[in-house]
């Protein structure tokens, strides 16, 4: 955490990127911080508002084609978050939100655009939808073990040599049917749409280790729960 | 309407038989299966059936089987109505409901929203009626934005008269794109899903509840000429005569219903405190709302399918002494991603005794520990009542939201309530 002993969380535009349950990131990052005895300030920055730099985790959700365009637009014309992300801010993107923190990604005719050029990657559209549950293995050098989630996109993701693939797919689309998400340093993206934190505790505690260092356990509550019974409905 | 052709004839007869098949077998209500069979023999059918008649199509994310049955309630003042009360609401439920009754001379059809431009096009209804479009089951129904798009270049090319709530941007910048257009100040209570001009995607400056408008484009709410008074519980006409509400049906979405229904039946001449009578007289509608005496206690069933549902429903439960069930699945017909339980906020519920059942109740759980309110895991209906009358022997009155299939669930539990 920078310069305060307050962990900043930054939700970029949820007037435009925030489509389905994104809200749920925000709620979670803010809830298991606390329990831990870390005080959270949370910054809603809406479209027309220029995004904070000195923020500690931003996270972008999921929009349809029209916002996602106009949010990819104003994020570059404010070049706010792309400044906190040089500065070693943790950045975790969500669905349209994943494209978009890209070098390009494409709009509904096809056409690649700009993307803000935080993370390495490129991202197009794919033949089919992308509909369902996902199960993936993520990196075993991040200590997050298997996690799940819904994917709803049509997006096809090629990851450039400055990012890592974040995991590998057990089940579901992801990037290219064979990874889900990426990651460059403390920017991360999924295909996970929605609350991808609160189905998987141990991925909401990854952000929340970059920023404060080592984590005291919590008890296992429902999120565990919920984790362990979303994998197990998932592989049936 | 009275002369088919022949052709058409045969279709919307075997049409029928299958339906009363369907129902003599136990197999559904007919509506679906009656009017696929009816279309094979006839593609054109749902024209034809429509044909001379004046209809109303209603369509919204929420509030549509409600509207529908308000709309058709009033008209009847006037003889037979040919109405999808079952809710059978895509184009197979049309036909059955014209087939159903062909003498009847006004039509109330509820429209699936992604259905809308196809049936607007074959029915060529004298009104199209827009309540409201707010984020819904996101793997099986449109994004709303492309919805309202489509939507509004289906009424640029009708001659259709839109009656449509102004205070939604979404549905009012739909309804702008038809010929002509009566303007409800309907209210809008979940406003997450419009942020944005639909025009340019500017930030729309919304101030002052109802009004709206963007900026950047200067597209605005338009003028309206109904109105709801939520406060009175009152109905504004155009006149501007107050018409006491009084309805049989809870809440502000309900009274939002009511205006746009009697908007709507003021197209076909109904006088608004004529309408309003005929209005009181629904109590229920597909059991919503309706009442199940069990084990000694009124268990009152809620059905909210997305958030905006969601968000009435609390508007409406009891005082807070009244334990609240809620209950969610995810199955084909309700989405089968529960993401949108993190866009209702439950801190309403504080400190109200609630339980959580149904197929994702683990969802549900995480959802409410999440915003700090304590609950009760359960298995059934009766299980809850259960636990409240040992503990809490005095309670009479319990509150039950449900999504779309745990509400069918219960409510065949209960003898299919009405």
């Amino acid at each position: 955490m920078t310069n305060t002993s307050t962990l900043r969380i930054v939700w970029i535009y949820p007037d435009l990127l925030s489509t389905y349950g994104d809200r749920g990131n925000v709620l979670i990052l803010k809830r298991r911080a606390e329990l831990r005895g870390i005080s959270t300030e949370v910054v809603h920055v809406h479209s027309p508002d220029p995004a904070p730099e000195q923020g500690d985790i931003y996270l972008l959700g999921g929009g349809e084609d029209r916002p996602q365009i106009l949010a990819a637009e104003r994020l570059r014309a404010d070049g706010g978050l792309a400044r906190a992300a040089a500065r070693g801010a943790c950045v975790f993107a969500v669905c349209a939100g994943y494209q978009i923190i890209g070098e390009s990604y494409g709009d509904d005719e096809a056409n690649p655009l700009p993307g803000v050029g935080i993370l390495d990657i490129r991202s197009g559209r794919g033949q089919a939808r992308a509909v369902g549950e996902v199960v993936a293995d993520v990196d075993p050098s991040l200590g997050v073990g298997r996690i799940t989630g819904f994917e709803y996109h049509q997006g096809r993701t090629r990851i450039g040599p400055s990012a890592k693939p974040f995991s590998t797919l057990v089940h579901g689309i992801g990037n290219d049917e064979r990874t889900e998400g990426a990651y460059q340093g403390q920017v991360l993206g999924t295909y996970l749409h929605g609350p991808a934190l609160p189905r998987n505790p141990q991925l909401a505690d990854l952000l929340l280790r970059w920023r404060v260092g080592g984590l005291a356990p919590l008890p296992p509550a429902w999120g565990e729960r919920l984790h362990e019974e979303r994998l197990a409905a998932a592989l049936r | 309407m009275s002369e088919l052709p022949l052709r058409a004839q045969l279709a919307s007869v075997l049409g029928r038989s299958a339906a009363s098949l369907s129902r003599a077998t136990g197999r559904g209500d007919g509506s679906v299966i009656g009017g696929r069979v009816a279309l094979k023999v006839e593609p054109d059918l749902l024209a034809k059936l429509a044909r001379g008649r004046r209809i109303a199509l209603v369509s919204a994310t929420n509030g549509k089987t409600t509207t529908t049955r308000l709309i058709a309630q009033a008209l009847r003042e006037f003889g037979d109505v040919a109405t999808n009360e079952h809710g059978a609401n895509m184009p197979t439920g049309h036909i059955t409901a014209l087939s159903d009754n062909r003498s009847a001379v006004n039509g109330v059809l509820e429209v699936d929203e992604k259905y809308l431009p196809q049936v607007l096009l074959a029915t060529q209804p004298a009104f199209v009626v827009l309540m409201n479009l707010s984020r819904d089951q996101m793997d099986r129904a449109s994004e709303i934005n492309l919805l309202a798009k489509k939507w509004r270049m289906a009424l640029g090319k009708s001659s259709t008269h839109v009656i449509a709530n102004a205070d939604d941007p979404l549905v009012a910048w739909a309804g702008l794109g038809a010929p002509s257009a009566t303007w409800v100040s309907a209210g809008q209570r979940w406003k997450e899903d419009s942020w944005c001009c639909p025009e340019c995607g500017g930030h729309l400056k919304r101030d002052v509840d109802p009004y709206w408008e963007c900026p950047e484009c200067g597209l605005a709410r338009p003028k309206t000429t109904w109105a709801v008074d939520n406060d009175s519980d009152v109905l504004v006409t155009p006149e501007g005569q107050r018409v006491k509400l009084r309805l049989n049906l809870p809440g502000d979405a309900n009274r939002s219903n009511a205006a746009i229904a009697a908007a709507t039946a003021a197209g076909y001449g109904m006088h608004p405190e004529r309408t309003v009578e005929r209005l009181r007289e629904i109590t229920s509608v597909a059991g919503r709302y309706t009442s199940v005496v069990t084990m000694g206690v009124e268990v009152r069933l809620l059905l909210a399918k997305n958030p905006a549902g969601w968000l009435e429903s609390f508007a409406v439960l009891d005082p807070p002494r009244t334990p609240v069930i809620l209950a969610v699945n995810a199955q084909v017909p309700d989405g089968k991603d529960t993401s949108w339980l993190w866009d209702v906020d439950y801190t309403v519920l504080r400190g109200r005794r609630v339980f959580v059942m149904g197929e994702r109740r683990t969802d549900l759980a995480l959802r409410l520990e999440t915003d700090d309110v304590e609950f009760e895991v359960a298995d059934r209906v009766d299980e809850a009542l259960n636990r409240i009358k040992a503990e809490q022997p005095d309670i009479t009155k319990v509150d039950l939201i449900a999504n779309y299939t745990a509400f069918q669930q219960i409510r065949t539990a209960y003898g299919r309530v009405q």
